[in-house]
């Protein structure tokens, strides 16, 4: 378990002091996955750094596995810091060593007796899929396949938490996506705590539990991934079911909705229409399936039927929207 | 044919130079010797003890670096080797000879190679330092695991450079009292007019100087995992592109 606790950072520069971190909490239970999302300035560096203690906090905490890491002595930061692992997002792999080197390094470190090592370093590689090229040095590998034994040299010290600093901002879509369900998958089988700083929604998307957002230093949104792609007013709906451009200027009424999971599941747009005689006109909309669960946001422009046989009734706007909330639909007037 | 046997009966080749070219020999070995065992613990530690450092010490390193390695460097090595006679016979006992001129030699090409090696170590990407720190490295291990074997192939290439400065320095130093086919060209060639033995010098000057190089760079493409493609990736911190997050 990670716990972040008021993490503040500053930087004197000429004069004047900048807070690259400005109060950030976080927590991220054992066993999963949390995303931190912002743009480049954001403090999303600033809060890796501050992670591995390469650089000290201002104040605040962090805790990893109920351990503060900020009150430890410096002498006794490096055994802290083995209870990290931590990709890059370049890898950062020693040219000079093979693959299997490069993941024999941290073992290295603590001198674990060589038939032990080696048979260490071969599993972790078979772990990631690169049993084959233990001998095969950096310069001779693929960008996915660096990435993957920086993912084994990462799990060598067998850490509890896994820091991944932008893993895939380097690689390919194809290779992203391979990447992060290995890292997905390790999370699940080696029960990991998995922090990944991303500027990528896609990364957040796919593998995600929970995520914060990062913005001048603050997280701004912060949540289950479920809870803050089922609120139409947050910050990262957009990013997480984005609405293609649309022209919803029509006659009628416009309605956002936005069902999540079992709820408002079911044939809600037919039953609407059926209901109150309506034509419902899908402006635009986008299903994403997030954390295992199906979301869906729609933009929708009603209209009373209108039948040859019966005039048009008027249109009860709040019967609607009360109709689509005790089915469990999240609603809200667009227009 | 008449060169051949001119080289044949031509004392200064028959009896002086096989000695001479063991006195450049020696010169070399001894100060190629102790230039890497002082020079590269002081390029390590002109890195180390730099400002953002692996261990900052700015005060000490500005005197190593301003005032030794650049006042050492700054003076023309002909000056500073005649300066350095007291000190070579306080160490070797003697002002003359091969050995004694080894001090000066050493001395001159110390600080030249410890800037080499600082260079070399300063283009090892700072992610992979960092990565060996999170791994919980020791200051130690960050040196020897990371940074001398990633820098390896710019050090063998960097010695290369500072062996054959070294041929050329020992040249000089023959003439002021050190020996070696730098005396033999100067004492015969210039001072006797003896061109066939000042061909037969140079002739030979230049196959050691191609040979140190060939080794060299045999000896750097063996250690060097690195290709032009992947080379400097990640050297310098990344520049992240822009988010996709907006409200």
């Amino acid at each position: 378990m990670i716990t972040v606790t008021e993490l503040r950072k500053s930087y004197r520069q000429g004069g004047r002091t900048i807070d690259a971190l400005d109060g950030v909490s976080l927590e991220v239970p054992r066993g999963t996955i949390h995303g931190v999302i912002g743009h480049s300035g954001a403090g999303k560096s600033t809060l890796v750094r501050c992670l591995t203690l390469l650089d000290r906090p201002t104040s605040g905490s962090v805790s990893i596995d109920g351990r503060d890491l900020t009150s430890v002595k410096d002498s006794e930061v490096r055994s802290a810091r083995r209870r990290i692992g931590m990709v890059f997002q370049h890898a950062n792999l020693l040219d000079s060593r093979t693959a299997a080197g490069n993941v024999a390094l941290p073992l290295e470190l603590v001198r674990l007796p060589k038939s032990e090592k080696d048979a260490k370093v071969a599993r972790l590689l078979g772990l990631v899929g690169l049993a084959e090229f233990a001998d095969a040095y950096p310069s001779q590998l693929s960008g996915g396949q660096r990435q993957r034994v920086g993912i084994a040299r990462a799990l060598a010290a067998d850490p509890t938490v896994l820091l991944c600093d932008e893993p895939t901002s380097a690689l390919d879509p194809a290779t992203t996506n391979e990447i992060l369900d290995l890292i997905r998958e390790l999370a699940d089988t080696l029960g990991l705590t998995v922090l990944i700083i991303t500027h990528e929604m896609n990364v957040v998307k796919r593998i995600c539990d929970s995520v914060s957002l990062l913005e001048k230093g603050r997280v701004v949104e912060q949540g289950p991934l479920r809870e803050v792609a089922g609120s139409l007013n947050g910050r990262l709906v957009q990013a997480l079911l984005p609405l293609p451009p649309h022209n919803s200027s029509g006659t009628g009424p416009v309605l956002d909705l936005l069902t999540a999971g079992g709820s408002g599941s079911g044939p809600v747009l037919s039953e609407l229409a059926r209901r109150f005689s309506l034509d419902v006109t899908l402006l635009a909309g986008s299903v994403e399936t997030l954390a295992g669960e199906q979301f869906s946001r729609m933009r929708v422009g009603l209209a009373p039927a209108s039948e040859d046989t019966a005039p048009a009734e008027p249109l009860e706007l709040n019967e609607v929207v009360s109709h689509l909330r005790a089915r469990g639909v999240t609603v809200e007037v667009a227009a | 044919m008449n060169f051949l046997e001119e080289i044949a009966n031509n004392p200064g080749l028959t009896e002086a130079l096989p000695k001479e070219f063991g006195a450049t020999l020696q010169m070399i070995s001894i100060s190629g010797f102790f230039t890497v065992l002082i020079g590269l613990p002081l390029g390590v530690f002109l890195i180390a003890s730099a400002p953002g450092g692996l261990r900052p010490m700015p005060v000490t390193q500005r005197i190593l670096s301003d005032v030794v390695v650049n006042i050492t460097r700054s003076v023309p090595f002909a000056i500073l080797m005649v300066s350095l006679i007291p000190l070579a016979r306080l160490i070797t006992g003697t002002s003359i000879g091969p050995v004694a001129a080894s001090v000066s030699l050493s001395i001159g090409s110390i600080p030249f190679f410890a800037r080499i090696v600082e260079t070399s170590l300063r283009d090892v990407a700072a992610g992979k330092i960092d990565a060996a720190l999170v791994m919980g490295s020791t200051r130690m291990q960050v040196i020897r695991k990371v940074l001398l074997p990633e820098a390896l192939p710019g050090l063998i290439a960097g010695f290369t450079s500072t062996l054959v400065a070294l041929v050329g320095y020992s040249a000089m130093a023959g003439i002021i009292g050190g020996g070696g086919l730098g005396r033999l060209a100067y004492n015969y060639g210039l001072q006797r007019f003896d061109t066939t033995v000042m061909v037969v010098i140079i002739v030979i000057i230049v196959a050691i100087v191609q040979l140190i190089q060939l080794a060299g760079d045999r000896a750097m493409a063996r250690v060097d995992h690195r290709n032009a493609a992947t080379a400097g990736a990640g050297r310098r911190r990344r520049r992240v592109p822009a988010v996709e997050v907006s409200a």
